[in-house]
């Protein structure tokens, strides 16, 4: 039931004269319409980041002898059933984890409630894997937490039943602690942004707070926290890190071990072909719901959401429901990992770990400007010529963050490699240089493998951000004769302002925190603060890889308080009428 | 005391800023009241400190005899049953006209919440495109749907702020006199806000002119526009100029046009310098008068034109003439004066 007309047609009719002469230049150097124009760079930059993906998709059409059969035979119902319940216990534990502290930092104010808005978010800083590895370090039997127990009741080891962190439910735990921020983000934005009349309407029918928040804030939300829980379903299929150290067998452990145990780089392909009919489930599920109501504000007017003043056991309990997130999520954890690294830190700076911290903000901070920008360039063709292209250009770059890492490294190194060897002989035969591994031997291809993935997270920000801006404000600048990229600069940037940092930042800590595609595409010598994690921790040296995964969470801390500075500035219009 | 809305004495303030000063009036059961007053004059303020939304400093909201707000008293908004209709509408986005509807009715038993929906549905002809969501309605349709809403959980009092500002303004005075219909159908009790004197005259039964937060008269629109209390609303209301002059009697004042006499004493001694109101329709243009002024400017209004005229003095009156009177500019043209209600401020 998509009713939006296209755009009228950009005509040049430039103000004032009917030939202008910057007009008839505009239209002599370039075959296109500015809007097209758009269209085209979107199309030809899907088209250039899905050639990991199709790499994968083509290798279904390749015969990777009996490794499938025996993969169908063995462990591929293992596979499938632990994914499908990683996700389902991620999703249905992380949505109330972001909703609900989401809404009560939103709408009330009880002690220590504007901390917990940004502190909420600290568990963004975390990687999953570091988390996996610190609960196990505080879990173990020879843990903190047991330790204490055996000395409490004088148990012995063996005497006691203890849970076993290094499991599915572990897992879920694990990923639902450090995934939950994107839930809580977007639809934190989503109750600040929203037109405080919506509210107040729902007040004068009678809506107490309750109903007001079931019936009117939380489906008006509802796109945004979509959007989160489908970055965290997809996160949490795309997760290496826990899942290898907990030994759980699910799509991409088994892509690894296929690829790496097995020898197939085909049928690792071809898992990972089957685990992207999941993800598109997904896609396809977010974007009906979306559809079903065009979720324009309807109000153009702006009153900031008064936050009410909570009493007694009610203070007390919203309290309590905001800190338990962060408690488990980022203070334990945290705790742990400073405690371990005090013990650890003299043996661990050296001129090597400086040079790995640098790397590491560096990569993460090319990837996420190129990232916003090509973002911009997709979400803003989409909206200037909606239709089936521009849409599925769209729908391509989301692909990409559901894709692990695993298999974005093998879609990127095979072209790459190939690519390389082509322009070696080129460059040999017309110059006589060898230019050996000019891309897949340089950050050049860690580069494109992160934009490849994480491009869909500042893809998805801009286009929920573009969504806040209606087609007439488009009109009125044009009609004010801005245009093109005056118009995205002008009217856009400032209102998309939120947006933009949001994606940009997101796309920065994840970079920080990629595991297992930099494992595999990194340059000879090359080291990152998260190899180096991975690398101390398979070494059961968890006190070691302290440092470096310490080293993570706080950069990862800094974008995080600048980003909730950033969202709770960006409400439209602060206006208190009269 | 039998008024339904009852605001006595109300001050609101932010901060160290008074918005509302000492406003007092009254409205009784199905009649239509109006706040009118330039932007930023505090009518909205001062509508949605009715609607609950903003506490009073001083005095007090009754509803129905019962005290609402005060400095030590608010009842919630969602408890008052006062319905309200946005500026821009601000219909849920989510839901469909009916839906909208409904919304307020969620504590009605299901026949009778049915048979509501229904009848607001009929009264204000929404059965179209009832099943349609707001971004696939046209501006006048929302409003419809917005009016519908509020007034579905029958309210005591249903509040409207600005609610033509978003409509045609060909159309505003015609549906402003549909909505009034409709409203007196229901014989709800209205408080409207608007900008617009000929959006209050269309709808409104009482009127009240605020400026800076102050009340300054609260009428009817007749005498608003023919006995305004202060020279603030005479200027605010229609068209019209002063003209100096000088009191004669409590009844009487003699200006450069005659001496205009009224039916009500205007409370200057005699020999008083006062200023006395000119409306245009005050003037009439008679080709035998031999009091003569000259044409500065003219707008024509399809049946009439509106002359500005200079006086020998050089003082300007507006006057109303019948649009085949066509004089040229700076013609000299006879007027005489016509006036039923003399109006004279210092």
């Amino acid at each position: 039931m998509l009713t939006s007309a296209p755009p009228a047609p950009n005509l040049h009719i430039s103000s004032g004269n009917a030939m202008g002469a910057s007009a008839t230049a505009s239209l002599k150097l370039f075959p296109f319409s500015p809007p097209q124009r758009w269209v085209v760079a979107a199309v030809a930059m899907s088209a250039v980041m899905s050639i990991p993906v199709v790499v994968v998709l083509a290798s279904v059409f390749v015969s990777s002898g009996d490794v499938w059969q025996h993969l169908y035979e063995t462990v591929l119902a293992d596979y499938v059933v632990n994914s499908l319940l990683l996700m389902l216990g991620v999703g249905s534990l992380a949505l109330p984890l972001g909703v609900i502290p989401a809404w009560l930092v939103t709408m009330y104010r009880f002690p220590f409630s504007r901390q917990l808005e940004w502190a909420l978010l600290l568990p963004l800083a975390i990687p999953a894997y570091i988390i996996a590895y610190t609960y196990t370090g505080m879990l173990d039997v020879a843990g903190p937490v047991q330790s204490w127990l055996r000395e409490a009741f004088a148990w012995q080891y063996g005497d006691y039943w203890f849970p076993e962190i290094r499991s599915l439910p572990g897992a879920i735990l694990m990923l639902s602690l450090v995934l939950y921020p994107y839930v809580y983000l977007l639809a934190r934005a989503a109750f600040i942004e929203q037109s405080a009349c919506a509210v107040e309407v729902a007040r004068t029918l009678g809506a107490g707070p309750g109903r007001a928040f079931f019936k009117v804030v939380l489906p008006l939300a509802r796109p945004a926290i979509f959007a989160g829980l489908s970055l965290v379903l997809m996160e949490a299929l795309a997760d290496y890190g826990v899942v290898q150290y907990f030994g759980v067998t699910t799509f991409t452990t088994g892509i690894f071990k296929t690829w790496f145990g097995l020898g197939s780089s085909i049928a690792a392909a071809q898992l990972s072909a089957l685990l992207m009919c999941f993800v598109l489930f997904l896609i396809l599920l977010e974007n009906r719901s979306r559809r079903q109501a065009r979720y324009h504000h309807t109000s153009t007017r702006y009153g900031r959401l008064e936050p009410k003043r909570l009493h007694n056991w009610h203070k007390l309990s919203a309290l309590v429901i905001c800190v338990l997130p962060v408690l488990f999520g980022f203070i334990l954890p945290a705790g742990q990992l400073l405690t371990w690294a005090m013990q650890t830190y003299q043996d661990s700076i050296d001129a090597g770990f400086l040079i790995l911290t640098g790397r590491s903000i560096g990569l993460a901070f090319i990837t996420a400007i190129l990232a916003v920008a090509l973002a911009l360039v997709v979400g803003y063709a989409k909206r200037l010529q909606p239709g089936l292209t521009t849409s599925s250009a769209n729908r391509l770059l989301s692909m990409g963050y559901a894709v692990p890492g695993t298999v974005i490294a093998i879609g990127v190194l095979l072209p790459f490699t190939w690519l390389d060897r082509h322009i070696d002989r080129w460059l040999g035969v017309f110059f006589g240089i060898e230019s050996g591994l000019l891309l897949s031997g340089t950050v050049t291809i860690l580069v494109f493998a992160y934009l490849a993935r994480f491009l869909a997270i500042s893809v998805n920000a801009v286009d929920a951000g573009l969504m806040k801006i209606k087609p007439s404000m488009d009109e009125a600048g044009r009609s004010a004769g801005i245009s093109g990229l005056r118009l995205l600069r002008q009217v856009h940037a400032p209102i998309l302002r939120g947006s933009l940092l949001t994606a940009m930042l997101l796309v920065f800590v994840d970079v920080l925190k990629e595991l297992p595609a930099t494992l595999v595409l990194r340059p000879f010598n090359f080291n990152t603060l998260a190899i180096r994690t991975y690398e101390l921790a398979n070494e059961e040296r968890l006190a070691d890889a302290a440092f470096p995964a310490l080293a993570i969470v706080l950069v990862g801390i800094l974008p995080v308080i600048i980003l909730s500075h950033s969202i709770s500035q960006s409400c439209p219009g602060n206006v208190k009428q009269t | 005391m039998s008024n339904k809305l009852e605001v006595k004495s109300l001050t609101v303030a932010y901060a160290d800023k008074t918005i509302i000063d000492d406003v007092s009036f009254g409205l009784d059961k199905g009649l239509i009241g109006c706040l009118l007053g330039p932007s930023g004059c505090g009518k909205t303020t001062l509508l949605r400190t009715i609607a609950g939304f903003e506490q009073p400093a001083g005095g007090e909201i009754r509803i129905s005899n019962t005290c609402f707000s005060s400095a030590r008293t608010l009842i919630p908004v969602e408890q008052r049953n006062v319905g309200m209709v946005f500026q821009d509408f601000a219909l849920f986005p989510h839901l469909t006209a009916r839906d909208n509807i409904a919304f307020g009715l969620h504590k009605s038993a299901e026949p009778a919440r049915r048979a509501r929906i229904d009848e607001v549905i009929q009264l204000l002809e929404v059965r179209d495109f009832q099943d349609r969501y707001p971004h696939q309605l046209s501006g006048g349709q929302q409003q419809r749907v917005a009016i519908a809403r509020a007034i579905a959980p029958r309210p005591e009092i249903l509040l409207l702020d600005e609610p033509f500002s978003n409509m045609d303004i060909e159309l505003r005075e015609q549906i402003a006199r549909e909505i009034r219909k409709i409203l007196k159908q229901d014989n709800m009790t209205t408080v409207l806000v608007t900008h617009n004197q000929l959006e209050a005259f269309a709808m409104a039964d009482e009127i009240g002119v605020i400026q800076n937060g102050k009340l300054l008269q609260w009428d009817n629109a007749f005498d608003l526009y023919h006995r305004p209390a202060c020279a603030y609303v005479a200027n605010f209301i229609g068209e019209g100029v002063f003209l100096t002059g000088t009191v004669l009697s409590e009844l009487a004042v003699e200006t450069e046009l005659g001496v205009i006499t009224g039916a009500r004493e205007h409370g200057f001694a005699p020999n008083d310098q006062v200023l006395v109101l000119i409306r245009p329709d005050d003037i009439i243009h008679d080709d035998n008068s031999s009091l003569t002024a000259t044409v500065l400017d003219k707008a024509f209004r399809g049946a009439e034109f509106l002359y500005t005229l200079a006086l020998p003095s050089g003082a300007r009156v507006l006057s109303l003439a019948p649009s085949h009177h066509d004089h040229a500019m700076k013609e000299a043209i006879g007027i005489r004066l016509e006036i039923d209600h003399l109006v004279a401020f210092e």
